[in-house]
């Protein structure tokens, strides 16, 4: 039966994971690939690797990153952050990656979402969406690591993503990242009943619960989080523990 | 030394490093004749079906790697690598596969409870009769209900269900492992199943 996954993700800054992770354990918790491989030890499912670097130097930084990941983790994970061409994406996958996510060039111009999936298979390419909500059962999709709005509403947009050939959906709240009070259930529901691809759940999560609550209530095929496990506040095997426990199916 | 073919579509690093880093001598080739001096062949692979059979035949690499075959190299499909084995595929309907595989390649069914792709960890159990192929090496130390990692929309349906060394369940059963005298393919990749995934590619790299 194929399982649920656990997926932490990681900011990338200039090709060195940024932001928390100095309570891994690690002695240089920058290092991408030693936290990959920490993660990889601990029963990660596969990784994100989110790169928040602006500058010009960014795509060969970010393709070394891959590169070296690749090289060391026998694992899947997926790479965005600025992706913007069908060239950028088909960089990306020669270095290792297995999947690109797609944002704000997927809003900018859907088709390159229907073109990466045709070259590549839809199965590696990524539509994340960050959502924001704005009356009761409709949120607003943002672009450029949330800063700005657009037209769009986040259930439509992963509908349309979908028919476009986009294999999976990083749906992620902007109401509830943060906050450790859980996923955004409504939100993942919704778009869990609207597409026929894999939805990853990202945003809030503090307890075991939430994750039980965002695979059984909302139903997503995986769930991601970030400064919860960087912080060590949960670890993913306690995470699956508590999961198998309550008849999630889970990787051992 | 091992051959990975490389036809501009997949992911070769991952492949390639795995397999370096279990001690096999890799070169990348993309050219017919060098694969007359490979002992094995890897064909990786992600993207459309057709545009995989065309690039290959372009590049004369079809003929070339069943003729490598006939002379009973080892040889390893993964993902859609595997999937080139096969006569045709539900993806392109008009394109001819290698057919070195009776059968062809179907997409999933569509229902609801079925998100498509299957993306992630699933298990592959292993099928007990084996007549005629290297099964037992290839999937040596490999418990059953080991898990793996999977990513595709499309899977294998042999005609010859003897071929079929491991399933996994999806929806229904469909082949993830199939063999036949010395060639293996799998539908998930064993470059990023970690330690099982090793395990299968050492198996491969051990084969004589």
């Amino acid at each position: 039966m194929l399982t649920k996954r656990i997926i932490p993700c990681l900011d990338i800054k200039d090709g060195r994971v940024v932001k928390g992770v100095k309570f891994l354990g690690l002695r240089d918790a920058g290092d991408p690939v030693k936290v990959a491989r920490a993660y990889e030890k601990q029963g990660a499912d596969e990784l994100v690797f989110l790169d928040i670097t602006a500058s010009y130097q960014k795509r060969k930084t970010l393709v070394k990153l891959v590169e070296a990941v690749a090289t060391n983790i026998f694992m899947p994970f997926t790479v965005g952050g600025g992706v913007g061409s069908v060239e950028d994406i088909r960089v990306l996958l020669n270095a290792g990656a297995d999947k690109v996510s797609l944002n704000t060039a997927a809003v900018n111009n859907p088709r390159l979402i229907a073109e990466a999936s045709r070259k590549f298979g839809s199965q590696c390419i990524v539509v994340a969406i960050d959502a924001k909500k704005m009356r009761t059962e409709q949120w607003q999709v943002y672009t450029h690591g949330g800063r700005t709005p657009v037209k769009l509403e986040a259930v439509a947009w992963a509908k349309k993503a979908a028919q476009l050939g986009a294999g999976e959906i990083l749906l992620t709240s902007m109401d509830c990242d943060g906050t450790k009070a859980g996923y955004d259930l409504k939100l993942t529901r919704a778009v869990v009943d609207a597409v026929n691809i894999p939805v990853i759940a990202s945003g809030g999560a503090g307890t075991l619960k939430d994750f039980y609550l965002v695979f059984t209530k909302a139903k997503a095929q995986a769930a991601l989080a970030a400064s919860l496990f960087h912080y060590r506040e949960l670890s993913i095997p306690q995470v699956k523990d508590y999961l198998r426990r309550n008849k999630v199916c889970v990787r051992a | 030394m091992l051959a990975i073919v490389d036809y501009g579509m997949g992911n070769i690093h991952s492949v390639k490093k795995a397999l370096q880093k279990l001690g096999g001598k890799v070169k990348v080739v993309t050219d017919p004749k060098e694969l007359l001096g490979a002992e094995k062949i890897v064909l990786p692979g992600v993207g459309a079906f057709d545009d995989a059979v065309s690039v290959l035949r372009r590049r004369g690499l079809i003929a070339a790697i069943k003729k490598e075959i006939a002379k009973g190299k080892p040889f390893l499909g993964i993902c859609l690598g595997m999937q080139l084995l096969f006569e045709t595929s539900d993806e392109s309907p008009k394109a001819k596969g290698m057919a070195l595989l009776k059968g062809r390649v179907r997409s999933f069914p569509r229902k609801k409870s079925l998100p498509v792709p299957q993306i992630g960890w699933n298990t592959i159990d292993k099928v007990a009769r084996l007549p005629g192929c290297q099964v037992a090496s290839i999937l040596k130390g490999i418990p059953d209900n080991s898990y793996v990692y999977f990513c595709h929309s499309y899977y294998p349906d042999p005609k010859d269900k003897s071929v079929i060394a491991a399933s996994t369940n999806y929806g229904i059963n469909f082949a993830s492992v199939v063999c036949k005298d010395n060639i293996f393919g799998m539908q998930f990749h064993p470059e990023k199943s970690q330690a099982v995934g090793l395990r299968i590619l050492k198996n491969f790299i051990e084969l004589c």
